[in-house]
């Protein structure tokens, strides 16, 4: 029998004789391969980056809003009036096992004037664990103090663009502003946050709830946030809000949100981006393939006498087969390991030209991609092996 | 050692059915020098590829070397090729990127002999060829001449029991074809059957034996 030696050296051989033929083949794969390989990792370097910005706030919030998103038959007039989301339901929130900070948020716009500087920003109104539940980090001074949440004092928090916006270089510690028409001590500043999605958390002024809620004119807060301890069960802990709210408000009239699902709903998105991408890169593989499969039903045709001589030599038909299966095997593989290098490097220049476009190389993808690369290869290499081992000698050999 | 009874074999072309070889009945014994003439599509090519199993016939029986061979299977029949027969052709069919050594080892190399023992056996053939000081160059360095001597030696290099040669100086001159014939002649003088399939009346006459064919059946045989 053929010893794997000499049979390697057959192949390489072959191949060398037809250097251009095997260098078009081995393209046909490197190119699909680079385009799958370089395509994925745009998606799941997009993907990544949407769900960064999204977890920089960390991932054990859940958000309770007023109201409930159902329909009724018929107006419930009075008795269907939802009651409001109040500091008090927010303290009460506190006492859930496990919820390590509870936020009750309001959101509005005012003036802020300061030395004769004037600028519109927005205004939260948040309570003293707010640094901890937003991973926000405080550059200066001190986050507001962990006041009575009814009687607050007038103490003030800036967010990094405002700060530079008022003060300049100047350091704001201790200063006063008035925010709204009212005074307020700036007590300490924000580091930046930057842009997310549309909202810049970096011009904003951040004051005691109760007291946005006076300025606002409100009786009633517009979202709580809460934060659970890690690890803890995210399940058990919505029930309890559930029980408390049914408890305080008689019945269930709030919508919880947790961050889990919105990264979940999120995920699955973003997973059909990839997907989709992975599917572009995936028709230029199958027209490699089919590449392939034409370049090496070519090559048997040419090589027909060549079999045939093979056969009056004693070679077994099983040997013809893994003769030219051997070919496409390693025009396949090498053409993927050709298309892997330069989809990898592809996406590391496209980082270094854009570095804006987020780019993550994908393991999943690009095994996935290599395995079909060597399963097209092989496909399109034993087809015409087949049928080149099923041919008569004879007319093999009178083939020239 | 070559016997062949009631050896039919057709083609099927279109509709019709062409009877390339009719009820066949020959023996060779070893070491005989056979020619096998007539015009062409008389099935003298036919006959050669069935007894180089090469082809199977439709019908008849077939014995080499007193066993049976029309049953045998396909790697069987590949495995005698192997070890048996020799073929040396019209067109020499020696690979155009191997070296004249690298073809003559071709078919130890398919037998999996180790690549010393190859190496010496096909330089020690080529030098009996006259034609060692050409080991290294590929077929398109060689003349037509040298060309089918190392088509020879590749034929011979498993010590073959028979040598089938089909129009062996059909595509060369006459001087390299006298030359050829005189090789193949100096191996059939080594103990080696030698059947030769030619057009050429001056090849043929020079054969012991001389068959002739006509509309795939033998019409003359000494």
């Amino acid at each position: 029998m053929l010893k794997l030696r000499d049979f390697i050296r057959l192949i390489v051989m072959a191949i060398f004789c037809h250097r251009l033929r095997a260098f078009l083949t081995m393209l046909c794969i490197a190119i699909g391969i680079a385009a799958v390989v370089l395509l994925t990792s745009i998606g799941e370097g997009i993907h990544r980056f949407v769900l960064s910005e999204f977890t920089q706030f960390g991932t054990n919030l859940i958000g309770i809003n007023p109201g409930r998103a159902t329909t009724v038959g018929a107006s419930v007039g009075v008795f269907g009036a939802e009651r409001p989301l109040t500091i008090d339901d927010a303290e009460a929130l506190k006492r859930i096992a496990n919820v390590e900070a509870v936020i009750p948020m309001v959101q509005g716009n005012a003036e802020i004037k300061a030395f004769g500087k004037s600028r519109r920003s927005t205004v939260y109104g948040v309570g003293a664990e707010f640094p901890t539940v937003f991973t926000f980090n405080v550059s200066a001074g001190r986050f507001l103090p962990d006041d009575d949440p009814l009687a607050p004092r007038a103490y003030a928090v800036l967010g990094y663009t405002l700060k530079n916006e008022l003060f300049g270089t100047k350091s704001p510690l201790g200063q006063y502003i008035r925010i709204g028409g009212s005074r307020y001590r700036v007590i300490g500043t924000l580091e930046s946050k930057g842009q997310v999605l549309g909202f810049d958390l970096d011009d904003a002024v951040y004051i005691p709830t109760q007291r946005s809620l006076a300025m606002f004119n409100r009786d009633s807060v517009m979202e709580i946030d809460l934060l659970y301890k890690e690890g803890a069960n995210q399940q058990q802990i919505v029930g309890a809000i559930e029980k408390l709210i049914i408890a305080r408000h008689g019945k269930m009239d709030v919508t919880i949100t947790t961050q889990q699902q919105m990264l979940e709903i999120l995920g699955s998105i973003l997973n059909v981006l990839t997907f989709a991408v992975g599917a572009l890169g995936g028709i230029s593989l199958l027209v490699g393939g089919v590449g392939i499969l034409t370049i090496t039903t070519i090559a048997v045709r040419e090589r027909t006498s060549e079999i045939g001589l093979y056969r009056a030599l004693g070679a077994r038909r099983i040997q013809i087969l893994a003769l030219f299966l051997g070919e496409a095997a390693i025009l396949s593989g090498l053409g993927g390991v050709i298309g892997l290098a330069v989809g990898l490097l592809g996406g590391q220049l496209l980082q270094l030209i854009f570095p804006a476009l987020p780019t993550h190389f994908s393991l999943f993808f690009t095994s996935l991609s290599v395995i079909l690369a060597i399963i097209i290869g092989l496909i399109a290499g034993v087809l015409p092996a087949m049928h080149a081992a099923q041919l008569d000698p004879v007319t093999a050999l009178r083939a020239e | 050692m070559i016997e062949l009874q009631a050896i039919q074999r057709d083609f099927n072309v279109g509709d019709q059915t062409i009877h390339a070889l009719q009820q066949i009945n020959l023996t060779i014994s070893q070491g005989e020098y056979v020619s096998i003439m007539g015009p062409s599509g008389s099935g003298k090519s036919t006959l050669l590829n069935v007894i180089g199993l090469l082809d199977r016939p439709s019908s008849g029986t077939y014995t080499l070397d007193q066993a049976e061979i029309t049953a045998l299977s396909d790697d069987e029949r590949a495995d005698i090729r192997q070890h048996k027969i020799g073929f040396i052709f019209q067109f020499f069919q020696l690979l155009p990127r191997l070296t004249a050594q690298e073809n003559v080892e071709l078919p130890m190399l398919l037998a999996g002999t180790a690549p010393f023992v190859r190496q010496q056996r096909a330089r020690k053939v080529l030098q009996s060829l006259d034609i060692l000081d050409r080991a290294g160059h590929r077929p398109d360095q060689l003349s037509g001449g040298q060309q089918q001597r190392v088509a020879i030696a590749r034929a011979t290099v498993m010590q073959p029991k028979v040598i089938l040669a089909d129009e062996p100086t059909g595509n060369l001159d006459r001087h390299s074809g006298r030359e050829v014939i005189r090789i193949l002649e100096r191996l059939n003088g080594e103990g080696m059957s030698l059947i030769v399939v030619t057009h050429d009346p001056e090849v043929g006459q020079r054969a012991k034996r001389h068959i002739r064919m006509i509309d795939g059946k033998i019409t003359h045989s000494d």
